[in-house]
Parts: structure tokens; sequence; C-alpha cells
């Protein structure tokens, strides 16, 4: 990442120098000292502050864990659910059934690549109608068959294409939407990445919102946000701070109940911590949630809903 | 009131889509504007005779949400509710143009309290919740008070089993409210389900343009989904769309003509006909309730 820069080159040094160093070179071992107390005062100073747009960099890391990893890591007898039984499978967006801590969840998430091929087809994670309609469907099963919900974000979006227009985007989301805050079972949201607009939102409510401390969820991306007010995506790190769409922030206006803290400099540095935050994290809203009378839930998740928002003259 | 008097304040306002045609010398300045359609030079009087519907190309040129309500509820009939709520500056958002002195600019220039007026009337003499957008209020974007508007237009039509109206406008969410004005896609498509699970009438009009997150929540939640002809509804902006794809798009690309033919909405209707379709939609979905 760009704002990683003078640290990678440092370490770059460092591995050189320690190529070269051998027992009979005093002055070469204080100076790989000297580098390495360099490197660990970098480390606190680039990390000790991120700004929002350094955030939202982490969050977009190629190497940071995916839903594919959280599936993995998190859940046992994950059966994938293809399809939205009318046009095709969108592969930006997975639907299954797993079972967590020997509870039976369905799980929903965005569904970015690990290399570029996987990226094609998938879209980079931005899914087609027929992912929202998947999703939806999906929805409706958990509801039929009491299946508490649990869906991973991370999309920069919904994809902008002629295709995706034609087959209503705009409608496959709303019903998402519509469907999500009715369903009588518990929904847990956990931000893992990106939380691009309507596309992330689309399965991104519920009863419960975990964020990773470097998640990001927004209305706009800031480059677009930028390019918007200032004709120029570079002022994306303005826009960043100015759309107030980190994980604390999210607390701040009280969407986000939790933050799952990162390792210093993202999640992609140690993910064995980050996963054993979210089981922990999604474990704690799934038992409050299972004490819940689940008739009672969609009103108050409607409740929840009618919060968000600041007015005057109401 | 007359749609006359409505029509009155549209020398006044800056976005009038028709343009001021170059008067013939012996005619007061005003009275000539140019169809944004054809470009023919057309009588103010016989284009407001025409709701606005060019006579000669059928263009429907935008129109406002006073405008909107003299020529779709019955004559006198209109109760505005919600009138005092307004906008704050959750974000203290300053990047580009100074959020709050947007509001208030808005508001003096359009005599209006936020970009949706919503209230009760009656339609062809049914009686109906009724909100229209007014897409010169920071093009009608829909951020706390907008979503807050709109849910509570749901609620009223549940409350009083009152079939609701919208006609929609909008440029989408409203950035400068953040990730609350994203939410509130979530909060107007909850209030939507709500009402459709209780068997309340909802009938949706889109006019031009209906784009982003209005699209993707409230506005095609509709039993019946209703668009003006020629009006751009979508998801993703075109321009996004051309960048991303790095084609060009084809002519129509979402238009109310294209929707209807990729089956998304139910009829593509002419605004002078407009409110006797809504009226005769109301007497087949209420039906139930006689």
């Amino acid at each position: 990442m760009e704002f990683e820069r003078p640290l990678v080159e440092l370490e770059e040094k460092l591995a050189s120098l320690k190529r070269l160093h051998v027992s009979d070179q005093p002055e070469l071992a204080a100076e790989i000292a000297e580098l390495e107390a360099e490197i660990g005062r970098l480390h606190e100073t680039l990390y000790a502050a991120l700004t929002p747009w350094e955030r939202v960099q982490i969050s977009r890391h190629p190497e940071r864990p995916k839903t594919d990893d959280y599936l993995a890591a998190l859940f046992a007898d994950v059966v994938e659910l293809h399809g939205d039984r009318l046009a095709g499978d969108d592969e930006a967006m997975f639907a299954g059934l797993a079972s967590f801590g020997g509870r039976r969840v369905a799980v929903l998430g965005h569904r970015k690549g690990k290399n570029t091929n996987e990226n094609v087809r998938r879209n980079f994670g931005s899914p087609h109608p027929e992912g929202f309609r998947k999703a939806e469907r999906v929805m409706r099963l958990a509801d039929r068959f009491g299946i508490p919900i649990v869906t991973f974000l991370d999309t920069a979006g919904a994809y902008p294409g002629i295709e995706a227009e034609e087959r209503g985007q705009a409608i496959s989301i709303a019903e998402c939407l519509a469907t999500l805050s009715a369903v009588r079972v518990p929904v847990v949201v956990i931000g893992i990445g990106e939380g691009g607009s309507g596309g992330a939102l689309a399965i991104g409510f519920g009863d419960r919102l975990i964020m990773l401390e470097n998640a990001y969820y927004s209305v706009i991306s800031p480059e677009m946000c930028a390019t918007i007010l200032h004709k120029d995506a570079r002022r994306a790190s303005e826009a960043s701070t100015c759309l107030q769409l980190t994980a604390a922030d999210l607390v701040g206006f009280g969407l986000a109940d939790t933050v799952v803290a990162e390792p210093r400099g993202g999640a992609h540095r140690d993910p064995e911590t980050v996963f054993s935050g979210v089981r922990e994290a999604l474990s704690a809203a799934l038992d409050a949630l299972s004490a819940a009378d689940r008739s009672t839930l969609p009103d108050t998740r409607y409740e929840r809903l009618r919060r968000i928002g600041e007015i005057a003259g109401a | 009131m007359p749609i006359s008097d409505w029509f009155k304040a549209r020398e006044q306002r800056n976005y009038t889509t028709p343009t001021q045609a170059s008067a013939p010398s012996d005619v007061p300045d005003g009275v000539w504007v140019r169809c944004e359609g054809c470009k023919h030079t057309l009588y103010v009087g016989d284009l407001e005779r025409e709701l606005m519907v060019c006579p000669n190309c059928g263009r429907h040129h935008d129109i406002s949400a006073p405008e909107r309500l003299a020529i779709l509820v019955d004559e006198g009939s209109f109760e505005e509710v919600d009138e005092a709520l307004r906008s704050v500056d959750p974000l203290g958002f300053t990047s580009g143009k100074v959020y709050a002195d947007q509001v208030a600019s808005a508001e003096e220039r359009t005599g209006l309290g936020e970009a949706i007026v919503t209230g009760r009337a009656t339609i062809g003499g049914r009686p109906a919740i009724v909100g229209v957008m007014d897409f010169r209020f920071i093009g009608a974007s829909m951020g706390s008070v907008v979503g807050e508007k709109v849910a509570r237009a749901f609620e009223l039509a549940l409350a009083e089993r009152t079939p609701l109206v919208l006609v929609t406008a909008s440029g989408g969410a409203r950035m400068q409210e953040g990730v609350l004005s994203l939410m509130q896609m979530a909060k107007t498509a909850a209030a939507a389900a709500r009402l459709a699970a209780a068997g309340v009438p909802y009938i949706v009009v889109l006019t031009n343009p209906t784009m982003g997150g209005v699209t993707a929540s409230f506005a095609t939640l509709g039993d019946v989904l209703i668009a003006e002809p020629g009006a751009l509804i979508g998801f993703a902006g075109p321009r996004l769309v051309e960048q991303t794809i790095r084609k060009s798009l084809p002519k129509g690309f979402q238009s109310s003509e294209f929707l209807l033919e990729h089956g998304l909405i139910d009829m593509v209707v002419d605004r002078r006909g407009l409110k006797d379709r809504v009226a005769l939609l109301l007497t087949y979905l209420a039906a139930g309730d006689e």
C-alpha cells in the first residue's frame, strides 16, 4: 500500500544487509540494529493513527482475509447453495448453509477472488442481480426453516454494467432489503473489508453489526465522492475523512455494535487473530439473539432502523 | 388551487428544463420557450395546458413537487404532513460546498422544507397518502429527512389503511449524510415491506430521473410501477456504467421504455393521462376494503 512504502523500503534494506552479515563485521551488526530500531519507530508512527483513507486501503488489501477464508476458518460442514432460480449463478455472492460452533446458520457473503482468474469470474466481488436474487432466495429459505443468518460484507458495490441494469440491479437490491427486514430469524452482519453502498447494504443490516477495525461502510466510494465534489478522484483521502466511514465512526453513529481489533498493519498480517476475534463476536451476538422471542425480531430490527438518522423539527 | 397559479412561479426558476427562446420582437419575455426534446419554440400557455408535455414531440419536462401535486390530486384535497422536518448536518460535511448552506439555499429557492412533500389527498375521489419528490432540492437525494418522511408516509398509510402513491425523482442517496443516508434505503424498504404485508396498496410513479439508492429501495417496491415517458431510471448512473465497461451505451439505455421492454415496470403512462390511470388502479387495488 502506498502509505507503507517507506516501511517496505527499510525492510528490504534490512533484509539485504542481513544477507551480507557475517560475525566478523561488527560495524555491519551495529547498522542492522540501528535499522531495526528505525523500523520499529516507523511501525509505531505509521499504524498508531491510521487515517480513514489508509484504513480504506487496508480494507482493499489483496491479501486481506476474504469471505472464503472466514468460511474455512469459522464454519464446519459448509454446503453452498447455487443460483437464483431464474437466470444464473453469480459467483460474486456466496450463499449456503453451515455449522458454527454446533449451531446451524445460513451464510451470505460478497466474494472477492484470490487471483486474477477468480476475480474476473467474480467481478472483483461486485454482484449482478443474480447474486442479490440468490441471496434473497436464501434469506427466505432461512426464514422458513428458522435458521439464523450471518453475512460477510466485502464489496466495492453492485456491478455497474449494461446487463446488470437490464436485469434489474436496483429492484434486486430493493427486494433484498425488504426481505431481510422481515425475516423472523436473527441476522448478524460482519463487515470484513469493503462496505460499498447499496451492493453492501443488500445483505448489510440486521440485528447486530460487527465491524473489523479497518473495514469501512459508506454510501459512496471515496474516489467517486471526490470525483463528484472536486472532479478529482485523487482527493479520495479528503473524501474518506468527510464521509465518516470507519468502524469507529459507525460505532459513533450507533450503527455498529462491536469492533474486532486487527493486528498492526491489518488483518492480513495475522489472520488467525482476526478469525478468533470474529468467532468470539459472532458467537456472543448469536447467543444474545437466540434468547429473544423470534416473532419479535422483525419489529426490533425495524425499530433499530427507524432510529437511524438525524433530523430537526421532529 | 388552479394549475396556472402553480405554474406562475415557473418563470423565476432556474432549473426549468425548457429554455427561454428568443422571443419574437413584439411579445414580452418569458412567453416563449424552447422544447428540450425537439427544440421547437413553444408558447408557454400551450405547454402549460399540456402539463409541460411538448405538444409537438411528447417530451415530458421536469416539474416541481407543487406542480406535480396540482396535476395528480383532486383540487384542494391535499393536506401536508410532517412539513416541519428539516435536515441537519450530522457529518459537518464541508468538502466542496458546505452542506448546511446547500440545504438553506435549496429551501429558499424552492420554498420547500426538503426534497419530498407528503400528505393526505384524494385522487379521483379516492383517499390516498401521497408523496412527491422535487429534484430541485439537492437533486432530491435521500438523506435522513427524506428517508424519515417516506417511512412516515408508509406508516401513515398503514395506520389509516389508505393506499400510498409516491412520485419519485432522485439522484440517489445523499452523499453529504454519509452512511446515515445509505441506511435510509433499508429503513424505507423495511417500511414498504410492512405495508405490503398488511395488504395496503402502494403505487409508484417513477419520473425523471430516479436513480441509485432511491430506485434500489422504496421506489421499486410498489405493487404497481408506473413510469413517465422518457424518464431516466436505474441504479448506476449512465456515466459510471460507460466508464466501467468502456463501451458506449445503447440508445435509450435506462429510459422508461427500456425498463418496460426488460420487464422491470408495469407501464409507461403519459402525464396527461396519469391521474386517471392512478385513480383507476386505486379502485382495482382497494376493492378488497369495500
